[in-house]
């Protein structure tokens, strides 16, 4: 059962639940209609409904996977949009694998994330709100994956743009949450304009290639030139870029980290920012059929290190996660850069577990100790059991440990890197090692600061730090209640932690495990997916049947457990740590910490001072002393010009009359001497 | 031959005989309530009547339609004739000036000072609007045109707040200086022995043989490009273009709310409508000169026209300012997709040209939208001043979405009707003039820069702690009334309806440029 219909469903049940929550649930009550007990600001059952659409939209996923994957991809009629002189824009629904691992993937965390919502949610203000707007992102991103026109694409990619900048700006009272979502979607529509001009330009060269099938069929046809390849890739790479937070767009996300943890759970580790790497899968074709699938590998392998780099000196533990996410979402942009379209999809499958595992152990942390700020955590391990172990095993599988998911594939990425040959895939390589071994340290770094050792006096003594400092505590400190976090939170979690285990080596087997084949994720993914992969050879070469490479999974590890033992040095043993290794260290950690001074170019900088204050400042000024000014002179001269002809007609007489009498000479003196 | 069907007749001279009703009535000194409810209601029926002209326009027919006929002068001599007519065109246009005609009579229920003169005014200034939208004849459309200049006017020097006087008299000088040259173009037309007719279409069921016809390929008595220029600088200062833009910020800074709404959405329209229906309509297959040759000139003006537009835009800390300036980022979009006209196939010139109608349309109804919710939160907070504002959301959530929706669809954002024009101007647009196109798609960018800076710090985080409104004040500020809700939802239920599918309006739009494209 995957007909057309099931599709639209998907994408439309958590529309309509964004509908009925934004609109009947919220705000009818307060024209008096339907204000009853479940209805108005916190209705209870604005929640409920959430998951209810969500989850059945995660049903009708998994029919959907199960159909392609016994039937192969599924072909859907066109609907024209708008049709004028003889050219038509049109949408459809697109089911082929990488729809359907993304469904399954994007309903699934959603439908955990909602659930956890409720408990973590719970009476807040805006608990109908929220859900309204998880419920518009959730329909958004389930749109973003399934739309088969560029520009049906291009809506969703927007509205789910839009849906961040609500959930990011969600405690819309704090001025720090409004700038942050201003800034989210200023950065990534900045990547919008050169997914724009691709679309531009894709169009100007032939529309029909607007339907992805046809520009697949096009590529493979040989009709679409090298260049026009290249300048589309260039433009959808730029969106990418923003959206997937890639260098050097990539600052808008730790910021990000303002809205609710649960969204950061949902928008910023497994789904929306995934939308990046998505459209490059998507596009695939075009960008190896491009000549800048080197410029893909060069900005993942340069964000892989750059972020995790950051990550290391973070003190909010969000953040430290939000750079984690900026940082595997490199892996996946190298991998894809390099041909490995399949064990990019598959790092993107396992990381969007333990990643929204991660941040929503995070939130459980929050909500026990009153804070994020991980200095003033620790020693939590005694008070909340589950979550520290599902914090440990997620850590673990993004570390890169076996057999946990994470291993499997990232080293799949890492062994294509080391088999593809070039210079490029070398560097690739190198960075994904380096930034492996970053990845374990900043993560076990964050949970023995947080878990291990003596807790620090959490929320309350953060507030009462920095109001002793004289200034104003930030809101999103609460009080300490030491203690696990409620069934609707640690059900999802203990979920994702379980998923963080067998996701990698149940999907994609090394070897036959009876009931799932050998490679039965890179074989469904690339082998089947014969639209993108025409041939045995592209297949091969995209990933369908990936080596295992004993040497780099060695070293990966090797480097894994270093980067363990060495937080484990660090911050549960306090050795190696004197004062001459941390004066040593400062300058790196002051521009890791101030992020590469990143905010203070573009934001300073660029923006405020270049482009507000210089710039526009000027264009301003122009407008009102030059052009304006020039109407008010042309008004002025004009005025006096009538005051001035108005004297001649002073309605004296006499002075008409000795005018008259010298221009009537004048003319006569003229007349004579053309005349002769 | 003579037909006369009635419909458009009434539908323009209804809000004028409201208005008359209300003048005679004057003497009575009726309760203001009564005055106000009665110049609502004539809006509301002329509303019905617009939304009964859209929807009885034959789609399947196409070509002019409901014609009113009349020779009211002598057809030897003066070759004009009353004759009104809707194509599919104009007939989206009428309806949006019913719409925004009824938006803004309930706007102005707050009104106070001279009630009866105020209205008497909105309502002819309606009557105007209509007239220029449904006028197939040159003069009479000229004579529309330019009265709506008065009261316009009026409505701007007594009803209006900062500097109303300085700010009408700059509108007027600007409106009747572009009226000039037009009326110049106008007798050149007029006084071309070849060209036997006023009327701006022909219609050959009624065997009218209209300019487009008969102007192609013949001698005019002045250079074809001095006339296309001389109709062109009237609209351009209408619409407005670069640099010809400098009265529409100080008169939508100045004007009452309801005005704004009016000014923003229909006025503006008149100039874009000029220019479809004379610029292109009459200069296809000129001799000497036709429109295609000023398109490569004026897509640069148009690109120009939304970048400064936009960046301009960005520095402004009064709110209704800040959107006049938008408008002008805005505007610049449509004169993009008139350029399509310069293109090679005919998908791009009918597909830019119906982007630019389109894009008319949506920014009729979302600035018209963004105005009358800066107006509501103004007769509440009486700051407009940005610096002075914030934390606005907090006690006016449903001014704040209304807000927040007209913002997002003036930046473009998909399922809401700005994206959908924007996007067909920039399709059709780019393959034509590919830097212009690019250079303007960045002023989609800069919007979402201006209209979030101004949410954030308006509606978004907290009070300013100095300066803006007493904290007392504050807590008192209310949101809209159940009664606001008929303008705001008038204009937002468009919004969406075309985000989402555009053909309801489109494949009118599309008809009528057919019929004008040759």
């Amino acid at each position: 059962m995957a007909s057309e219909l099931t599709i639209w469903l998907i994408v439309a049940l958590p529309a309509f639940s964004f509908v009925i929550n934004g609109l009947i649930l919220r705000w009818l009550p307060e024209y008096g209609i339907l204000s009853f007990r479940f209805t108005g600001r916190r209705s209870d059952l604005a929640g409920w409904l959430t998951v209810a659409a969500i989850g059945v939209s995660f049903i009708l996923s998994l029919l959907a996977l199960i159909k392609v994957a016994s039937d192969g991809a599924q072909q859907f009629e066109m609907h024209s949009w708008i049709e004028i002189g003889g050219v038509d824009i049109t949408f459809g629904m697109m089911l082929d694998q990488l729809t359907a691992i993304m469904l399954v993937v994007v309903s699934g965390v959603s439908l955990l994330v909602q659930v956890y919502g409720i408990g973590y949610m719970h009476g807040d203000d805006g608990y109908t709100r929220y859900f309204s707007y998880m419920a518009l992102f959730t329909a958004s991103m389930l749109g973003l994956v399934t739309a088969r026109s560029v520009i049906q694409l291009f809506v969703f990619w927007e509205l789910v743009g839009i849906s961040s900048y609500l959930l990011i700006g969600f405690w819309l009272n704090r001025p720090s949450a409004a700038a942050a979502a201003k800034k989210a979607f200023l950065m990534t529509r900045f990547g919008d304009f050169g997914f724009l001009l691709a679309i531009l330009y894709l169009y100007s060269n032939d529309p029909s290639w607007l339907d992805i099938e046809a520009m697949y069929g096009a590529i493979a046809g040989g009709m679409m030139a090298v260049s026009v390849a290249s300048w589309i890739a260039l433009g959808f790479l730029l969106g990418a870029i923003g959206k997937s937070a890639q260098f050097p767009l990539h600052s808008w996300l730790p910021d990000a980290m303002e809205g609710p943890t649960s969204v950061s759970a949902l928008i910023h580790s497994a789904t929306m920012v995934t939308a990046g790497v998505f459209l490059v899968a998507r596009f695939f074709p075009l960008f190896e059929h491009s000549d800048i699938m080197f410029l893909v590998t060069l900005v993942g392998a340069i964000t892989a290190v750059f972020a995790a780099s950051m990550a290391l000196v973070a003190d909010d533990i969000k953040r430290v996660l939000a750079y984690s996410t900026v940082s595997q979402l490199g892996y996946m942009m190298f991998a894809l850069g390099i041909g490995a379209y399949g064990a990019a999809v598959f790092h993107l499958f396992t990381h969007a577990f333990f990643k929204a595992g991660l941040f929503l152990a995070a939130g459980s942390v929050h909500h026990a100790g009153g804070t994020f700020n991980m200095n003033y955590l620790g020693g939590l391990r005694d008070h909340m059991k589950i979550t520290y172990w599902a914090m440990v095993i997620a850590s673990l599988s993004l570390a890169g440990i076996v057999p946990l998911s994470g291993f499997w594939s990232k080293d799949e990425i890492l062994a294509h890197a080391a088999h593809a040959d070039s210079t490029i895939a070398i560097f690739a390589l190198a960075m994904g090692l380096i930034a492996a071994l970053m990845t374990a340290f900043y993560m076990f770094r964050a949970v023995f600061k947080t878990f291990h050792g003596e807790f620090r006096g959490g929320g309350d003594k953060e507030r009462d730090d920095i109001e002793a400092s004289g200034q104003q505590a930030p809101d999103g400190l609460e009080h300490v209640h030491l203690g696990e976090s409620p069934y609707t939170m640690i059900v999802p979690i203990s979920i994702l932690a379980f998923l963080a285990i067998v996701a990698g080596s149940f999907t994609n087997p090394v070897v036959g495990l009876g009931i799932v084949d050998h490679h039965a994720f890179s074989t469904f993914i690339v082998a089947e997916n014969t639209a993108v992969f025409p041939d045995h050879e592209a297949q091969v070469h995209a990933g369908s049947e990936p080596k295992f490479d004993f040497l780099i999974a060695g070293v990966s590890t090797l480097l894994a457990a270093a980067g363990i033992a060495l937080a484990w040095a660090l911050f549960t043993k306090r050795l190696l740590i004197s004062d001459g290794v941390t004066r040593l260290v400062r300058p790196v950690r002051t521009l890791f910490a101030r992020k590469y001074f990143f905010d203070e170019l573009y934001e300073d900088w660029i923006v405020s001072r270049g482009f507000y204050g210089y710039f526009a400042m000027l264009m301003d000024k122009l407008d009102i002393v030059g052009f304006d000014n020039v109407n008010i002179q042309l008004y002025r001269w004009t005025d006096r010009a009538g005051r001035a002809l108005a004297k001649v007609q002073d309605g004296q007489v006499q002075t008409y009359g000795i005018v008259s009498v010298v221009g009537l000479i004048v003319a006569i003196v003229i007349f004579v001497v053309v005349a002769q | 031959m003579s037909e006369f069907n009635g419909i458009l007749t009434v539908t323009v001279f209804l809000p004028a005989l409201a208005a008359l009703i209300i003048l005679v009535a004057k003497p009575l000194n009726l309760d203001d309530r009564i005055v106000r409810w009665f110049a609502i209601l004539s809006t509301v029926a002329a509303f019905v009547l617009s939304l009964v002209v859209f929807l009885a326009y034959d789609r399947v027919a196409g070509g002019v339609q409901m014609v009113d006929h009349l020779n009211w002068l002598s057809a030897q001599t003066i070759k004009s004739s009353y004759l009104l007519g809707v194509d599919g065109l104009s007939a989206p246009l009428v309806l949006l000036t019913g719409i925004l005609g009824m938006a803004a009579a309930f706007a102005s229920r707050s009104i106070e000072l001279r009630v009866s003169e105020y209205f008497i005014w909105l309502l002819l200034l309606e009557a105007a609007v209509f007239g220029v939208f449904v006028s197939l004849d040159l003069l009479l459309f000229f004579v529309f045109f330019e009265f709506e200049v008065i009261p316009m006017f009026m409505l701007i020097s007594v009803w209006g707040t900062g500097r109303p006087r300085y700010s009408a008299m700059k509108f007027v000088l600007f409106t009747l200086a572009g009226g000039a040259f037009m009326f110049v173009a106008i007798l050149a037309v007029f006084l071309t022995g070849a060209v036997e007719t006023l009327t701006m279409v022909s219609v050959p069921e009624l065997g009218i043989d209209g300019i487009p016809d008969q102007i192609s390929g013949v001698n005019l008595i002045a250079p074809a490009s001095l006339i296309f220029a001389f109709f062109l600088v009237a609209f351009a200062v209408k619409l407005p273009v670069w640099p010809l833009h400098n009265w529409l910020p100080d008169a939508h800074t100045d004007a009452p709310t309801a005005v704004s709404v009016m000014l923003a959405g229909v006025l503006l329209k008149m100039a874009g409508y000029g220019m479809i229906r004379i610029n292109i309509g009459f200069f296809q297959e000129t001799k000497g000169f036709t429109v295609h040759d000023a398109a490569g000139i004026l897509s640069v003006v148009a690109a120009v026209s939304v970048v400064y537009g936009a960046i301009v835009t960005i520095r402004q800390t009064d709110m209704k300012r800040l959107i006049a300036y938008s408008s002008v980022s805005h505007m610049g979009f449509v004169l993009l997709g008139l350029t399509a006209i310069g293109g090679e196939t005919a998908a791009h010139q009918l597909g830019g040209i119906n982007g630019a109608a389109l894009q008319m349309f949506t920014h009729g109804t979302i600035t018209g939208l963004a105005f009358l919710m800066v107006g509501l939160a103004y007769d509440r907070t009486h700051t407009r001043h940005i610096p002075h504002l914030g934390g606005l959301w907090r006690r006016m959530p449903v001014i704040g979405i209304f807000f927040f929706i007209a913002g997002f669809a003036s930046l473009g954002l998909p399922a809401l009707s700005g994206f959908v024009s924007e996007i067909m101007v920039f399709l059709n647009s780019f393959p034509v003039w590919p830097w212009a196109a690019s250079v303007s798609a960045f002023g989609v960018v800069l919007a979402a820069g201006y209209v979030l800076w101004m949410i954030q710090r308006t509606f978004f985080g907290s009070k300013p702690p100095e300066g803006g409104i007493p904290d007392d004040k504050f807590e008192e500020l209310t949101d809209a009334e159940p009664l606001d809700l008929i303008p705001i939802l008038a204009l937002t239920i468009p919004i969406f309806v075309i985000g989402i599918w555009p053909k309801v309006v489109v494949d009118v739009f599309k008809i009528g440029i057919e019929g004008i494209l040759r």
